[in-house]
């Protein structure tokens, strides 16, 4: 595979930039939050995007999706990133659909997977259990008890928690914390008995929250895939995951260079534009080079997805390692150059800042990655 | 007994005595500050009582002259004064641009009415004041700005626009730059003139912040009145005056860059673990932090040498050029990498849960520390220019 665009994700991508630059813009992420919306999101907008086929594109055709594969995905995460937009894409689509398709059985993908690319199920993996994504330090344990097995314990940072359907809650069945093995998933509906919501206002101000098990008792129907068995196919939804965060991360900082350009050429200090400094161009200019960069990365790492074969966990932490170091360069330098306008709540540019460092830290930070990145090549 | 160690016997059962209990903690930020005014925002009953206590023994402005409501102290002895509140973690009773800006432009440039007039107030906490600097057009180009004063006998009239004025809502008086006279080059023609901004023709308007928070204002200027007797220095020579009062605001802009008071390694190994050799158990992390604190380290230790060299005579160094520029660039990174030691936690705006977003609003805030006071650009073109002589394009 080459590393262009074929026409049909060309399309794709036009037509995601058009809808979202219409109906989910900074300015509708900036009304969503001035409204206090508990969401996070607005239905109508989630709706479209389904009779557009997103909430299916990276599912099989057979469980109803369009197949088009996590490329063409990743592409309309880039222009989600570029737009601010929210929506249960990320938990619902990127993450959980991509878990129960790797994990799940024949007739467990035939049941979720087509009911999430037809828009009727919102799902949410809720896996981190402290400030930081550690799935190795799982410590929520899965007790067998009767038929089948009780889960206390809580999950943080769980992205739509509050407008999730379901959440796949990865427990501990066997095994001592640190070690990565015996990992189960388990599909628990939100109105579960023990289950408690807790909703959590982030800065980038998506909804999530705290997620608390007190006893919750579970039938071995809500195991998905088998138990014990989870690790590997949560690694690999894991990169995935991870992937299409970078492509997110992409758009974002694409998004926050150019209008960053945009005001250098319009902003006047000392009788000239701001542009026409040379501190400024050649920060402009080294920005540009590492965009760059970032666009071969994410590119690859989604071709790989798509293309199977091993070292996948490699270029995803490549990929969101790099992603996360481009995302913040871009996004605190966009703030500097806009002076003082830059710092205020009015002006977009901040935005960007805010969600910018949400997706990074979402299921492991730079710090994580790259260290993750040393210890695949061996080091 | 040296007459330094009896200062300090002397300030330590004073301050024993007189320190209130509720006083002695320490403040999460400078903004936590007692600073005073007409309409004081108390966030702890104490606070008055404490700058009352202060202020009667001029050690608001320990450094300043008595009979300007100073305490008339030494270098030396307030430095003995500094370390004694340290001991007891003892807050500061007062801090205000009055204090860090205006104070030391009055002391050099303002007559004697003047000082005896304006100091006096800032000292007790009496008087708050805000800095009319910048405007729409006249940011880093500071010398362009174009707010109008025009000569009516015994007072100027005051039409034009500021922005970013910080506390301007809050605020008592204005110090405030403004143009007397636009036929000459833009440095002249600049007036440094104080002014009351309980008038109608004042009026603010609260601008946010990306943290959330409303610390600045667009302030506008509909025919108000500054009195000459205000006007500090002689008519359109301010931009000297502004440019000595902006060193000022600098060099307190970068003290946030001094070693910071919460242990970062601590919350590191609390959220990473470490390995068997006590490594700090992310090698990344482990290696950004230890440059931070490196630098951290260094900074403090180049701040304490300019400091001891000027006590010791040999003037302000060159080095105090980047004390703005690096300050600032470390507190942005300080709080960047709190942001990676508290992820999650860090990430949260609002809710007890994450103490009313306390990590987050401050690391939003931090941006802001590299533009406010003049950006790191300015600065460091300042310092190629000025400092190494660098020519021009
Ligand atoms: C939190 C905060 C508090 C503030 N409080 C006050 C206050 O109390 N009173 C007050 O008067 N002002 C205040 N300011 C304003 C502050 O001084 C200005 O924002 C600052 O001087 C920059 O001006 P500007 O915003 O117009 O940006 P601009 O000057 O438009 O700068 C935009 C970008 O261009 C860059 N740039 C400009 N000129 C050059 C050059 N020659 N070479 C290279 N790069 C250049 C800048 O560095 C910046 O990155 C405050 C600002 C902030 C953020």
């Amino acid at each position: 595979m080459t590393l262009v665009l074929n026409e049909e994700q060309l399309m794709l991508k036009d037509s995601a930039a058009g809808f979202l630059a219409q109906k989910a813009s900074v300015s509708h992420l900036r009304a969503l939050r001035d409204s206090n919306s508990s969401s996070g999101f607005d239905p109508a907008v989630w709706r479209a995007m389904v009779d557009m086929g997103w909430a299916g594109i990276a599912i099989p055709e057979a469980f109803g999706g369009l197949g088009y594969g996590y490329t063409g995905l990743g592409l309309v995460l880039e222009q989600i990133g570029r737009h601010l937009s929210s929506s249960p894409l990320e938990a619902t689509v990127l993450v959980a659909a991509t878990l129960i398709n790797e994990l799940g059985t024949e007739a467990q993908k035939e049941q979720w997977l087509s009911a999430i690319a037809a828009g009727n199920c919102q799902m949410t993996l809720a896996l981190q259990e402290g400030k930081h994504h550690a799935p190795e330090r799982t410590a929520l344990m899965a007790v067998p008890k009767g038929a089948g097995y009780r889960l206390n314990g809580s999950k943080q940072f769980v992205l739509d928690a509050s407008t999730a359907q379901y959440f796949l809650v990865v427990a501990r069945s066997a095994g001592e914390v640190g070690e990565g093995d015996a990992l189960s998933v388990f599909i628990v509906p939100a109105d579960t008995k023990g289950l408690r919501i807790e909703a959590r206002s982030m800065v980038d101000s998506r909804a999530a929250g705290v997620l608390h098990l007190d006893a919750v008792q579970l039938g071995v129907e809500a195991l998905l895939g088998e138990a014990g068995q989870a690790r590997q196919a949560l690694e690999r939804s894991l990169d995935i995951a991870n992937i299409g965060l970078a492509a997110q991360l992409l758009g974002l900082s694409l998004e926050a260079f150019e209008r960053s350009l945009t005001y250098l050429k319009e902003r006047k200090q000392f009788g000239q534009l701001i542009g026409s400094f040379q501190a400024l161009q050649h920060r402009a200019a080294k920005m540009f080079a590492e965009l760059e960069l970032a666009r071969s990365i994410v590119l690859q790492a989604l071709q790989a997805i798509d293309q199977g074969g091993d070292g996948l966990s490699l270029l995803a932490s490549a990929a969101k390692a790099k992603l996360c170091e481009v995302a913040e360069l871009v996004s605190n330098e966009a703030v500097q150059m806009h002076g003082g306008i830059g710092m205020t709540d009015e002006h977009d540019i901040g935005l960007f800042l805010k969600r910018a460092r949400v997706l990074q830290h979402s299921f492991g930070d730079y710090n994580y990655h790259l260290n993750r990145f040393a210890q695949l090549k061996g080091y | 007994m040296s007459k330094l160690e009896q200062f300090r016997d002397e300030t330590r059962a004073w301050l024993e005595a007189n320190c209130p209990q509720s006083m002695r903690v320490t403040l999460h930020s400078f903004e936590d500050i007692y600073s005073g005014g007409r309409n004081p925002e108390i966030k702890h009953p104490d606070q008055k009582l404490w700058c009352d206590r202060m202020a009667e023994r001029g050690w608001t402005v320990p450094h300043w002259p008595k009979e300007y409501g100073g305490g008339g102290l030494s270098g030396e002895e307030v430095k003995v004064l500094r370390q004694e509140m340290a001991r007891i973690n003892a807050q500061p009773p007062l801090e205000s641009f009055g204090i860090s800006m205006l104070g030391p432009a009055l002391l050099k440039f303002g007559s004697e009415a003047q000082k005896q007039e304006h100091l006096p107030p800032i000292a007790r906490g009496e008087i708050r004041w805000c800095q009319g600097y910048s405007e729409p057009n006249a940011g880093s180009d500071l010398a362009s700005l174009q707010t109008r004063a025009v000569d009516k006998g015994d007072y100027y009239l005051i039409n034009g626009q500021k922005i970013w004025t910080s506390y301007a809502d809050k605020s008592d008086w204005i110090f405030c730059l403004v143009r007397t006279d636009s036929s000459g080059s833009k440095h002249e023609g600049i007036s440094f003139v104080l002014f009351d901004m309980d008038a109608p023709e004042i009026t603010t308007r609260p601008i946010k912040l990306i943290s959330g928070n409303s610390p600045f204002c667009e302030t506008f200027f509909d025919n108000a009145k500054a009195y000459k007797r205000n006007l500090i220095g002689e008519e359109g020579k301010g931009w000297t005056i502004a440019k000595y009062l902006l060193t000022h605001e600098r060099e307190m802009i970068s003290s946030f860059g001094a070693a910071p008071r919460e242990s970062l390694a601590e919350a590191a190994i609390e959220a990473f673990g470490s390995d068997a050799s006590g490594r700090l158990a992310n090698g990344v992390l482990r290696q950004s932090l230890a440059q931070y604190q490196l630098d951290a380290m260094a900074f403090s230790a180049t701040m304490a040498r300019v400091r001891d060299e000027a006590k010791a005579g040999q003037g302000l160094g060159a080095a105090s050029s980047i004390f703005k520029y690096y300050g600032t660039e470390l507190n942005k990174r300080r709080n960047e990498l709190n942001v990676a030691l508290n992820g999650e936690a860090a990430l949260g705006w609002e809710g007890e849960a994450y103490e009313g977003g306390r990590l987050c609003r401050d690391w939003l805030r931090s941006k802001g520390n590299s533009i406010e006071g003049g950006t790191s650009e300015i600065q460091l073109n300042i310092i190629s220019k000025r400092v190494l002589g660098l020519p021009d394009a």
